[in-house]
C-alpha cells in the first residue's frame, strides 16, 4: 500500500467522481438496484445538500454549497460546466419496502455525518439495550456496504474499456443537457 | 449515548490482522489496560483511554459488557483541559500590576512577564477541571471493519494510537484509496487499472 496521506490526497479525487456520477445516476433515473445486482430494491435521492468544488489553480478553489429541501440544483450543473465536482452529498437510500436511511457522505474522507437509520425497535429500557444496539449496528453496516458497493461498481465502470464512449459521454450529455 | 442517538457521525476503519487466540479476551485486556483512570490527573493537560459504552464516566469494563451479539462496543474517553485565554490575560494584568506595586517599578522586563505566564499556566492547570470527550467505537471483529462514531481529525488521531497501543493491530482508516486495497475484492490488475486513473474533465 501507498503511503496513507499521500494516498489520500491523491486518490481524493475518485471519491468526488463518485459522488458525482451518484448525482448523474439520480438525476437521469438510472436502476440502482440494477446496477449494484441487489437482491433488495435500492433507491437514492438526492436530499438537501450538495457541496461542489472548483480548482482554480495556485491553491485557490471555488466553492458551492446548495442547501434547502426543495433547492434547485441548476447552479450545481453549471459549476459543473466549469469544470467542478461534487464533494459533499446529502442523500436518501431507501433499501427495501420499509428502510430509509438520510445521510451526508464526504466525497474524499468517505466520512459519514448526520445519518438517520429506520428507528430501531424496543422500547428503550435497559433490557432492551442489547437488542437496539445490535439492531442498529446492522443498520450501519448495511447502509456503509450499499456505499461501497456503489462505489466499487462506479470504479468498475470507470475502469471498463467502454467508459470513455459510455459511461463519460453520457455523463457529459447530462451536464450538458445535449 | 451517541451510538444509540437519533443521528450519527462516523469515519470508518479497516483493522488490518486478526488476534492469534481468543480475541475476546485480548480485547478485554486491551480496554482494560487502556482504560482511562477512574481518578483524574490534575498535572496532565490532556488523557485518554477506554471506557465502557454504558457507562463512559466511571471505567469498569468488569460490570459492564463490551460484547453485544457479534459487535464489541465501547467508547474513547478524551479528558481535556483548557484555559480560556481572558482568564489568562485577566491574572496576568492583576500579576503585572502586583509585581510593579512590590518592586516599586513602573515596568517589568519581558524575561519576568513569560515567568509570571509560566507561574499562571501552571496553577491554572492544576485547578482546571478536564472537560471529557467521550466518542463511541463499533467493531465488527469478524469483518475486520470498525466505525469511530466521530469525523473530529483530532480525535481520529488519538483513537489510531490508543488502538494500536492497545491491541497491537493496526487500524486503517477507510477512504476512496484504502477502500479499494482493503474492501474491493479487485484483482491485483483491476486495482492497478484504477490506481493510473486520472480526474475527469467534463468541459468543453
Amino acid at each position: 500500500m501507498l503511503d496513507i496521506s499521500t494516498a489520500y490526497n491523491k486518490y481524493s479525487f475518485l471519491g468526488n467522481e463518485f459522488l458525482t456520477w451518484l448525482w448523474f445516476m439520480v438525476e437521469t433515473g438510472q436502476d440502482i438496484t440494477q446496477a449494484i445486482e441487489s437482491r433488495d430494491p435500492v433507491s437514492l435521492d438526492i436530499g438537501n445538500s450538495l457541496v461542489l468544488e472548483n480548482s482554480l489553480g495556485d491553491n485557490a478553489r471555488e466553492k458551492i454549497t446548495i442547501k434547502g429541501d426543495q433547492a434547485g440544483l441548476e447552479e450545481g450543473t453549471t459549476a459543473l460546466k466549469k469544470g467542478a465536482k461534487v464533494t459533499e452529498m446529502n442523500l436518501i437510500c431507501q433499501l427495501g419496502p420499509e428502510e430509509e436511511y438520510h445521510f451526508t457522505l464526504k466525497g474524499d474522507s468517505f466520512n459519514i455525518t448526520g445519518l438517520k437509520t429506520p428507528a430501531a425497535a424496543g422500547d428503550g429500557s435497559d433490557d432492551e439495550i442489547e437488542g437496539r444496539i445490535i439492531e442498529k449496528a446492522l443498520l450501519g453496516f448495511r447502509i456503509t456496504q450499499v456505499i461501497d458497493t456503489l462505489f466499487f461498481t462506479f470504479l468498475k465502470q470507470r475502469t471498463a474499456d467502454d467508459w470513455k464512449h459510455k459511461g463519460f459521454e453520457q455523463m457529459r450529455a447530462w451536464i450538458y443537457n445535449d | 449515548m451517541g451510538f444509540l442517538s437519533a443521528t450519527q457521525s462516523m469515519s470508518r476503519y479497516h483493522i488490518l490482522d486478526t488476534f492469534d487466540t481468543e480475541p475476546m479476551e485480548q480485547v478485554r485486556n486491551g480496554l482494560i489496560q487502556h482504560a482511562i483512570p477512574k481518578m483524574e490527573n490534575e498535572y496532565e493537560e490532556i488523557s485518554a483511554g477506554w471506557t465502557p459504552f454504558e457507562s463512559p464516566y466511571l471505567p469498569d469494563f468488569n460490570k459492564f459488557s463490551f460484547v453485544f451479539g457479534s459487535y464489541f462496543l465501547f467508547s474513547m474517553r478524551i479528558d481535556k483541559k483548557s484555559i480560556p485565554a481572558k482568564l489568562v490575560h485577566k491574572q496576568m494584568a492583576i500579576e503585572i500590576e502586583k509585581k510593579k506595586a512590590d518592586s516599586g517599578r513602573d515596568f517589568i522586563s519581558k524575561n519576568e512577564k513569560s515567568e509570571i505566564k509560566e507561574t499562571i499556566m501552571d496553577v491554572l492547570m492544576h485547578k482546571m477541571p478536564s472537560i471529557p470527550n467521550v466518542y463511541d467505537v463499533l467493531w465488527d471483529y469478524e469483518a475486520k471493519t470498525l466505525f469511530l462514531l466521530t469525523t473530529q481529525k483530532a480525535a481520529n488521531e488519538f483513537f489510531e494510537t490508543l488502538f494500536f497501543k492497545s491491541f497491537n493491530l493496526k487500524p486503517v482508516r477507510l477512504f476512496p484509496y484504502t477502500l479499494v486495497e482493503t474492501k474491493s475484492g479487485f484483482s491485483p490488475a483491476q486495482k492497478d487499472r484504477i490506481l493510473t486513473l486520472t480526474p475527469l474533465h467534463f468541459s468543453r
